[in-house]
């Protein structure tokens, strides 16, 4: 009888009306105190400042790839005015030199890309600068690895496969200190 | 006539909301695992311009954010429109970078050290001067690892 007793006391369930209401309540709250977290970019890593005035190390001009970006956000590559559309494209053929053209980089190996911009360049038009060369370095080592590999270039390749592609085609993009005609006063 | 009125003699029976709790706890995960409690206010207007290149930044406790924008319209009249940083919850000069980013690092354990990134949230329509600025003074305290926030282009 006692055994009985208990059992029927056991069966009671905790009324779990209100369960729901004290979730909807915390829900309520992470909706609003949420931002989706959109923790993305392009990772970059700046040289090491030193005092000292750099070495003047004199560059066959065919290996440098000068990109100026002045005031008004305009182009000028190698001397010419491009469209920012065209960059990545041009930027490849510079690296790779696929036609060995004389005017174009003798191997990637020793390809310079410089970036020079104006204090008062529009931080959009830099970025999606820097996107567009750092793009052209990704396309380039994509297809290279598909080629070697068979997949494409990623960080959680193994180290060597990495670095045997960094070694043909490394990325040497120098940033000059800018030059100050259109900065806001 | 007879026909309807037999229907209407079946009792209703009542949806069972016992699931309910699951449902929203269910969401309520979902919502805790994605949110990131804003650690700062915003005193400056930050857009981050779009790329493509983007990398995602993964351990957030190795990162520090700084912000280069415009002050947004309550802080207008006293701190003008002039691009500014703002670290943490408050407007900063240049100079004020190192002390900041020495905090921050003296939380880390020194073998993580190198691997703190300092995660540039600069709105697309601010000129380049301050961050230029910003960016030597980055590379003065020994602060190389740096991410330009971005939002990816929509295709």
């Amino acid at each position: 009888m006692a055994k009985k007793n208990s059992r029927d006391r056991m069966s009671n369930e905790i009324n779990a009306g209100s369960m729901a209401d004290i979730a909807f309540l915390l829900l309520i709250f992470f909706l609003v105190t949420t931002t989706i977290a959109e923790d993305k970019g392009i990772t970059v890593k700046l040289p090491p400042w030193s005092e000292e005035d750099p070495d003047i190390t004199k560059l066959k001009s065919r290996n440098v790839f000068a990109v100026l970006v002045n005031a008004q956000n305009d182009l000028l590559v190698r001397g010419e005015v491009m469209d920012i559309e065209m960059l990545r494209e041009k930027t490849k053929e510079f690296i790779v030199n696929p036609t060995k053209r004389e005017d174009l980089s003798e191997r990637p190996t020793k390809a310079i890309i410089t970036l020079k911009n104006d204090r008062g360049t529009n931080y959009e038009t830099y970025v999606s600068v820097y996107n567009e060369l750092k793009a052209a370095y990704d396309e380039l080592w994509d297809e290279m690895c598909l080629r070697k590999y068979g997949v494409k270039y990623s960080e959680d390749l193994p180290l060597a496969w990495r670095k045997s592609i960094k070694d043909e085609i490394p990325m040497v993009l120098s940033e000059a200190e800018p030059t100050n005609f259109g900065e806001e006063k | 006539m007879s026909k309807f009125s037999k229907g209407k003699k079946k009792p209703q029976p009542a949806i069972s909301t016992a699931s309910l709790p699951d449902i929203v706890f269910m969401l309520l995960f979902f919502f805790m695992v994605v949110t990131k409690l804003r650690d700062s206010e915003l005193m400056v207007k930050v857009s981050t311009p779009f790329a493509t290149q983007l990398t995602k930044l993964e351990d957030k406790s190795l990162v520090n954010y700084l912000y280069i924008g415009r002050p947004v319209e309550k802080f207008r009249s006293t701190y003008g429109t002039k691009p500014r940083l703002q670290l943490s919850d408050k407007f900063a000069n240049i100079n004020e970078i190192p002390i900041f980013l020495e905090r921050f690092r003296v939380k880390i354990p020194e073998g993580q050290r190198t691997k703190i990134t300092t995660s540039l949230r600069v709105d697309g329509q601010v000129t380049m001067g301050i961050v230029q600025d910003v960016k030597t003074e980055l590379r003065k305290a020994n602060q190389l690892k740096i991410n330009y926030s971005a939002k990816k282009r929509p295709e």
